[in-house]
């Protein structure tokens, strides 16, 4: 057990290293000096431009060598110091950041269970069954060929913008501030219906198709077949089937995560919803590069939890990885 | 990664996720079982079409051939798959010829609906939807197959030199495998497009490319695992063949079917992908693709002014091509795997 997660953290760790040199270094390889780009938006007001500019060389350390640009980076890091908001000035990235996250998090989180049990679900009734599998199969496989700002844009389309029913951008309504007060939990949960539904819609169609094949391959095995006859009745060899089935299902949920990341961020962008996706791409739009590194080294930190708390959850679930971890292997 | 951290890694070749764009994608081999092992190639699919292509008998290449032919036209999914994607490749080859408008030409007066002038109707600036489709779907192809060619060939190179030579080259190759499959393709996509401001067509699918190789590496790697110790590479190794012979020569080939899988997977997935970056505004400029359509009805307000026809189309090609090459792969995995013909 304690190398198992000796070695999965020493690979996140690992990951998280090259993350972050990638975050650092990608400004400083590429062609053209990114803060010229920036630095065009103040041509109008010569001080100001001269101002950033000096304070962004400064704040980069570009005058510094290289390995001691590196160490800042890293030193600013564990201070969770990242800098300061061009486009939000004078927030300091992690202030910005952090009044995002919890609009990723509420949207993105519910989205990806309810998806993974719902679809895992359709694809269990699905498998060896002539009607169902000839229905939910197609949908699945067209479900999980759609881009997620299409299937967005439909639903904010039809029900928002055609037939006003659900509002169609926006975490909440414009010039209510966000508190703890039932109004504006009401007004909240009103915004998060489309994207949720969004999400969690597109995200269906994987699991069901993977769900489908795995318990189709369980039937095949010994086991039930041994089960069936002793002549228990199909529904319980189904029951054992999807037990079995799970696991893989959950190693699929640690690599789907990336892209549900992507998922997001486009999600985020068509419902105009103020999560760190939309943050990322404003950034992006208006070259901010200091936001954009933080989010980026967000959306990183984001996966490896999410990664080691599915490797946690495996375990738990797992009798056989508890046992080969404990027992033999040591 | 022969021991403890297999559980959790375990074999999801194909099923694990995927080149970006589709979720937990259909998967491709049922080959997804528990294995405890981490060693063992996928028990589907994989080993089944694993079975030596070089047959001692004369006649049967052939006829093995006949029987996937046999079993290709009677499969549903993959006449239903191929049709679609073959459907769009048509109108990507021969669209030019059915339309009379350049795709990015303006006309001044606003937009229109769908009408006989204009099939598709035209966009806020009067341009031409259905051309722009045509060309789009163009464009999508060719970001499909470089982006899928770039991380089939990346991940075939680190999975056949993983798994052929083992020892420390694996042990090494397998933590960049491992590193690079948890960093999200899309958010070091947006990155790099950041700060370049966009990306051509070419390097938008040398991006994807380069970061989309990694779950067909492992798969590849696990398949020539269980290869490497089969009699015929003994031989070819006794004779005194080079490594990289071998590989080409007499492993290649007999997992070819299941290549072809992981590249139909990494194709779509390319698509998808590009058309997240399209959408972001990164992708390339002065060409249509069918992202940077939805990019500019969505940022033009097509939604608000009701102009529908502007970003129904681009969405549901993608859809229909993307779901039609999962389908086609679904199929071709039936096909090959006599495992699964029994459906």
């Amino acid at each position: 057990m304690r190398r198992y997660f000796l070695k999965k953290i020493s690979i996140y760790l690992l990951t998280f290293w090259v993350a972050v040199t990638i975050d650092w270094g990608i400004p400083r390889l590429m062609p053209g000096n990114p803060l010229q780009v920036f630095l065009l938006k103040f041509r109008a007001q010569p001080d100001a431009a001269k101002y950033l500019q000096a304070y962004f060389y400064k704040a980069f350390g570009f005058n510094e060598p290289l390995w001691k640009q590196y160490l800042y980076y890293w030193d600013g890091i564990f201070h969770w110091n990242l800098g300061v908001s061009m486009f939000y000035y004078p927030t300091p990235v992690a202030t910005v950041i952090g009044q995002h996250i919890f609009y990723t998090m509420g949207l993105l989180v519910p989205a990806i269970i309810c998806a993974y049990f719902v679809g895992n679900r359709l694809g269990a009734m699905a498998a060896r069954r002539k009607v169902l599998d000839n229905s939910i199969l197609p949908a699945s496989y067209l479900i999980s060929g759609t881009p997620y700002q299409w299937f967005a844009m439909l639903l904010a389309f039809f029900l928002g913008a055609l037939w006003h029913l659900l509002p169609e951008s926006n975490a909440f309504a414009f010039g209510t501030t966000p508190v703890w007060t039932w109004t504006f939990i009401g007004n909240f949960l009103e915004h998060w219906i489309l994207p949720f539904l969004s999400l969690f819609f597109i995200m269906l169609g994987g699991w069901a198709i993977g769900m489908r094949n795995l318990i189709i391959y369980e039937l095949e095995s010994d086991y039930a077949h041994w089960l069936q006859m002793l002549g228990s009745p199909a529904r319980l060899v189904r029951r054992y089937a999807y037990r079995n089935a799970v696991l893989p299902q959950l190693t699929g949920l640690a690599l789907a995560l990336g892209t549900f990341v992507a998922g997001q961020i486009v999600t985020e962008i068509v419902f105009n919803y103020q999560g760190v996706g939309l943050l990322f791409f404003n950034a992006i739009t208006n070259s901010d590069i200091f936001l954009m590194q933080g989010a980026f080294l967000l959306v990183i930190i984001g996966v490896l939890v999410a990664n080691f708390v599915i490797d946690i959850v495996y375990v738990l679930v797992d009798p056989r990885t508890r046992v080969s971890m404990m027992g033999a292997e040591g | 990664m022969t021991d403890a951290d297999a559980p959790a890694e375990g074999m999801r070749p194909a099923s694990g996720t995927a080149p970006a764009g589709s979720d937990p994608p259909p998967v491709l081999a049922h080959g997804t079982a528990p294995d405890p092992d981490g060693m063992a190639a996928q028990p589907g699919a994989a080993t089944e079409a694993v079975a030596p292509v070089s047959s001692p008998l004369p006649g049967a290449p052939k006829r093995r051939r006949h029987e996937f032919l046999y079993f290709a036209v009677r499969n549903k999914k993959l006449l239903v798959g191929i049709s679609v994607v073959g459907f769009f490749v048509l109108v990507a080859i021969f669209g030019p010829w059915l339309t009379s408008y350049a795709p990015l030409a303006t006309g001044n007066t606003g937009w229109h609906p769908p009408s006989g002038r204009h099939w598709l109707g035209t966009t806020y600036f009067d341009e031409d939807v259905f051309s722009q489709v045509v060309y789009g779907i163009r464009a999508s192809f060719e970001v499909g197959v470089l982006g899928g060619c770039f991380s089939v060939l990346l991940g075939m190179l680190v999975g056949f030199t993983a798994g052929y030579r083992g020892g420390w080259m694996d042990e090494i190759l397998n933590l960049v495998t491992n590193v690079v499959i948890v960093i999200p393709l899309f958010a070091m996509l947006l990155i790099i497009g950041g700060y370049l401001h966009q990306l051509s067509l070419l390097w938008e699918a040398a991006l994807i490319g380069m970061f989309s190789w990694p779950w067909a590496a492992r798969a590849i790697r696990a398949q020539t695992f269980t290869l490497k110790n089969r009699e015929f590479v003994g031989l070819a190794r006794l004779s005194g063949e080079s490594s990289s012979k071998i590989i080409w020569r007499e492993i290649a080939p007999n997992m070819s079917s299941y290549l072809m899988l992981t590249f139909i997977l990494l194709f779509g997935g390319a698509i998808l992908t590009a058309s997240f970056i399209d959408f972001v505004g990164l992708g390339p400029q002065g060409v249509v693709t069918l992202g940077t359509m939805m990019n500019n009805a969505f940022f033009w307000d097509a939604l608000d002014l009701h102009i529908w026809w502007w970003f129904l189309p681009p969405g549901a090609i993608i859809t229909c091509i993307v779901g039609g090459l999962y389908l086609t792969n679904a199929g071709l995995d039936e096909v090959f795997n006599p495992k699964l013909r029994s459906l």
